[in-house]
């Protein structure tokens, strides 16, 4: 097995407003937010009532399929809201933050001499468990399997993303914590890919194996990785982890403290001086997002980046898993002949009368238009350009639209997450929502199949 | 308040009507919409489908050119055969484009007016947006049919083709046959007197014909083809480079081989039309010629046989006659209705080219089989792509295996 992966597959899409590498400490969110959407297929079960007192990394709800697997508040103090949507689905949990957080101490736990069921009930009780996921389904973590493997990304080449290498300078040792744990609680083996430059802090880990990783985006994504390491088979689960929720399951492991402070990045056009931020995971946006200044009025703000974010509005708050806040312009409003003119100012893969082919350097300003209406898949060929994998985008696409679960199992659906089709989704002509598609078919498959 | 702003009014006054499709139809031809992202991607390419059609209306701009001068021509030539010692100076004339246009344009005419018709018929009762397919199908269309066929029957065949080849079956995206072959193959059995011969490739040769039988005392004019030449074992007339830069008889648009390779170029520069189709299928048309030639070579064939004079021609030369390169250019590169995977493109290309020629060589009484080549594999696509995905299946299987075992 080769351990440096090359992608030749793929777009890197270069955008303007990419983070300069200084890092400021974004003032305390008055309110922080927890959306049960960003855990998929999750249905909480409330613990603390709303008016209750919290301890940063005291248990707020659990899992209604699984009662062991516990979310963690972010912070301390009360929980003041609990809204709900349509059947009563809890859209947000809102918490009013105390001005200095008190910790609830779940005890330091020595990793090298612990074993599996030690670590996993001491990463469950304490809140950790959300940050890792698995594949099939791309769901979090069932803590009652044993994975083949698990994965890491420790190299982001989706636009303007967070810079891992810059973000989780310094923090060795707790990378080094969370990677043996993870370590023991696998059959196989963690997989870490990192950037070939070599400043990579994940570079000297032991307990795992180090893969260098070049090549276009979606390099960096880990389900790439996981595809050119070992692909996932029917019937095996592999985990996969975000290298910035190591940091937080490694100091749970060192100092026994849940701390849920991220260093993430505000990018995007529309910042004035993107730059990155100390904040916590749920901290409100417009702590750093006005700090820094904005281009223009009419803005999206992204919690994620710009393919496989999520839509807020700048007063909510950072999702439990973004470590990238993207603004770019909204593309709200009409263009005369824009279907037919040459266009300079936009990212294309064709070249059809589309120019972003004669200056691969360029950094554009996209906003948020479709750039064309939604219509029915005509155009084939070009998806495969950009998607690394062995498997047949446009084919599993359509297997879901029409669910067809065996089609779908005999094509790889085990294998694949939505943000893998975040860049055919990006160039589609058609304007298909593939994400969507996929998500839709791995929650059928999930529901149907299990 | 400006243009942009009325029509804005408008588009929120018509929202949900019947009648929205039609108008956004028009509106996004005007502007591209305001439409945003939600989630998913926030930002998209800057392709859509109106563009991508677009660029293969542009490609075919140039053969229309052609064809409309051709058609003046080829008219001025069967009056006056002096004029075909000097093609070059004699083609790009003032008297030709009147007379082209005059015959060609009504054609564009009546394939856009009455194929858009029947789409937005099918988008105000259906609906839906109206696609963007047609635009591209209306244009081919007067560009593979003869000169003079009746406005009246191109008509009829293309509501046939939009309705029976595309819109029962959901429209632009959802058709198994291409279009614009579908109303070409309607043409053919239909109206079987006006799609082959020797009269129909030449404007006016018809009406010639008709005086003639009613007894005046005019001569006969004739276009015949080449494939016509061969077909019935006649001399051809023509050199090899007047084939090649088109000044010969056939259909509006396919005559110019050179316009077609510039068009080939732009759609595989452009990355609209699939290179690997276009080759394949050129692939396999010289080896279905190579294989003719063969025979005639080995003798298995004699000169007194009908299909001698078309397995005769040097294998190469079968890219020059006909319109196989205008069908592999702008017909089997449809992506809708050709193999869907990178490998099934290869062999649907190959079949096509292949398949053509057969059918070119021992159908001499319509010696052209480029579009039911392309219409058969059409059907076959979607087999030869389900055997390219076993592969893949196979191979994912196979990954299983390894390990349990």
């Amino acid at each position: 097995m080769s351990k440096d992966i090359k992608i030749k597959k793929g777009l890197t899409i270069k955008l303007k407003g990419e983070a300069e590498k200084t890092l400021s400490k974004a003032p305390r969110s008055r309110t922080f937010a927890i959306r049960p959407a960003d855990f998929h297929l999750i249905t909480p079960k409330m613990v603390v009532k709303e008016g209750g007192k919290l301890q940063a990394g005291e248990t707020i709800f659990y899992s209604k399929d699984n009662e062991d697997i516990k979310f963690a508040s972010p912070v301390s103090g009360t929980l003041t809201a609990i809204e709900r949507g349509a059947k009563r689905v809890i859209t947000r949990l809102l918490i009013e933050a105390d001005p200095q957080d008190t910790f609830k101490d779940a005890g330091v736990l020595n990793v090298e001499t612990s074993d599996a069921e030690t670590i996993k009930k001491h990463l469950l009780d304490n809140g950790c468990w959300p940050f890792i996921k698995q594949r099939p389904y791309h769901v979090v973590a069932n803590p009652e399997v044993t994975p083949r493997d698990i994965f890491i990304s420790g190299y982001t080449t989706a636009p303007l993303a967070a810079d891992l290498d810059f973000t989780l300078k310094g923090k060795e040792a707790e990378l080094q914590a969370a990677v043996t744990a993870l370590s023991k609680m696998t059959s196989g083996a963690v997989h870490i890919g990192i950037c070939n430059d070599g400043s990579s802090p994940l570079k000297g880990v032991k307990d795992a194996v180090v893969h260098t990783v070049k090549g276009k985006h979606p390099a960096g994504n880990v389900g790439t990785q996981i595809a050119m390491i070992a692909p996932v088979n029917k019937g095996e689960t592999v985990w996969t982890v975000a290298a910035q929720d190591l940091v937080i399951i490694g100091e749970l492991l060192l100092t026994g403290k849940f701390n849920a402070e991220r260093i993430i990045a505000l990018v995007g056009s529309s910042v004035k001086t993107p730059k990155y931020y100390t904040t916590k995971i749920g901290a409100e946006v417009s702590t750093f997002v006005y700090d820094s200044g904005l281009n223009e009025e009419n803005v999206r703000v992204i919690s994620g980046d710009v393919l496989t974010g999520t839509q807020i509005s700048p007063k909510q708050h950072l999702g439990y898993y973004d470590n990238t806040v993207t603004v770019i312009p909204e593309g709200d409003d009409y263009e005369f002949f824009g279907w037919n003119k040459p266009i300079f100012n936009k990212i294309s893969n064709s070249r059809a009368l589309t120019f972003s082919w004669m200056t691969p350097n360029k950094k554009f300003e996209l906003d948020t238009n479709t750039n064309g209406e939604h219509r029915a898949f005509v155009v084939t060929g070009s998806y495969e350009e950009v998607f690394p994998l062995d498997i047949y985008p446009l084919q599993i696409l359509k297997a879901c639209m029409v669910q067809d679960l065996d089609a779908m199992e005999a094509l790889g659906m085990y294998e694949v997450a939505p943000e893998d089709f975040a860049l055919t989704e990006f160039i589609c002509v058609s304007k298909q929502p593939h994400q969507q598609i996929i998500r839709n078919g791995l929650d059928l498959m999930y529901k149907e199949i299990g | 308040m400006g243009l942009k702003q009325k029509l804005h009014t408008l588009k929120e006054k018509y929202k949900g009507t019947k009648m929205a499709p039609a108008f956004n139809a028009l509106h996004t031809f005007l502007y591209l919409p305001n439409e945003t992202t939600h989630n998913g991607t926030h930002i998209k390419a800057a392709d859509d489908l109106k563009r991508t059609m677009n660029v293969v209306i542009m490609a075919l701009v140039p053969c229309l050119i052609f064809g409309i001068f051709n058609a003046g021509y080829q008219h001025y030539a069967a009056l006056d055969e002096t004029l075909r010692l000097a093609p070059v100076a004699n083609f790009f004339t003032w008297d030709n484009f009147i007379m082209g246009c005059w015959t060609v344009l009504p054609l564009v005419l009546v394939s856009y007016g009455v194929g858009l018709a029947v789409e937005f018929v099918f988008a105000v009762i259906k609906g839906h947006e109206v696609e963007e397919g047609y635009l591209v199908t209306g244009m081919l269309v007067p560009l593979i049919v003869p000169i003079d066929i009746p406005l009246w029957m191109l008509a009829v065949a293309v509501i046939f083709g939009v309705v029976i080849g595309k819109e029962v079956f959901g429209g632009t995206g959802m058709n198994i046959l291409n279009p614009a072959l579908t109303i070409r193959a309607f043409l053919f059995f239909a109206y079987p007197t006006w799609m082959s011969g020797d009269k129909v490739w030449v404007h006016g040769a018809v009406d010639r014909q008709k005086e003639i039988m009613a007894g005046a005392d005019v001569d006969a004019i004739s276009g015949e083809t080449i494939l016509g030449s061969y077909a019935q074992n006649n001399s051809v007339v023509y050199d090899y480079w007047d084939m090649f830069w088109g000044f010969i008889p056939g259909s509006v648009g396919e005559t110019s081989k050179l316009l077609i390779i510039v068009g080939a170029l732009i759609l595989i520069f452009t990355k609209i039309g699939s290179w690997r189709i276009i080759f394949s299928t050129l692939v396999g048309a010289l080896t279905m010629g190579l294989i003719f030639n063969g025979v005639v070579s080995a003798g298995w064939i004699g000169e007194s046989s009908k299909f001698f004079g078309l397995m005769n021609v040097p294998f190469w030369q079968h890219l020059i006659i006909g319109s196989i390169l205008f069908g592999a250019v702008y017909m089997a590169t449809d992506p809708v209705t050709a193999s869907q995977t990178n490998k099934g493109k290869w062999i649907y290309g190959f079949l096509i080219g292949f398949i053509s020629i057969l059918i070119r060589v021992f159908n001499p009484a319509y010696p052209e089989g480029v579009f039911l080549a392309i219409l058969l594999m059409n059907v076959f696509a979607p087999t030869i792509d389900h055997y390219v995905l076993q592969g893949n299946i196979k191979r994912r299987a196979k990954r299983l295996k390894v390990k349990t075992a």
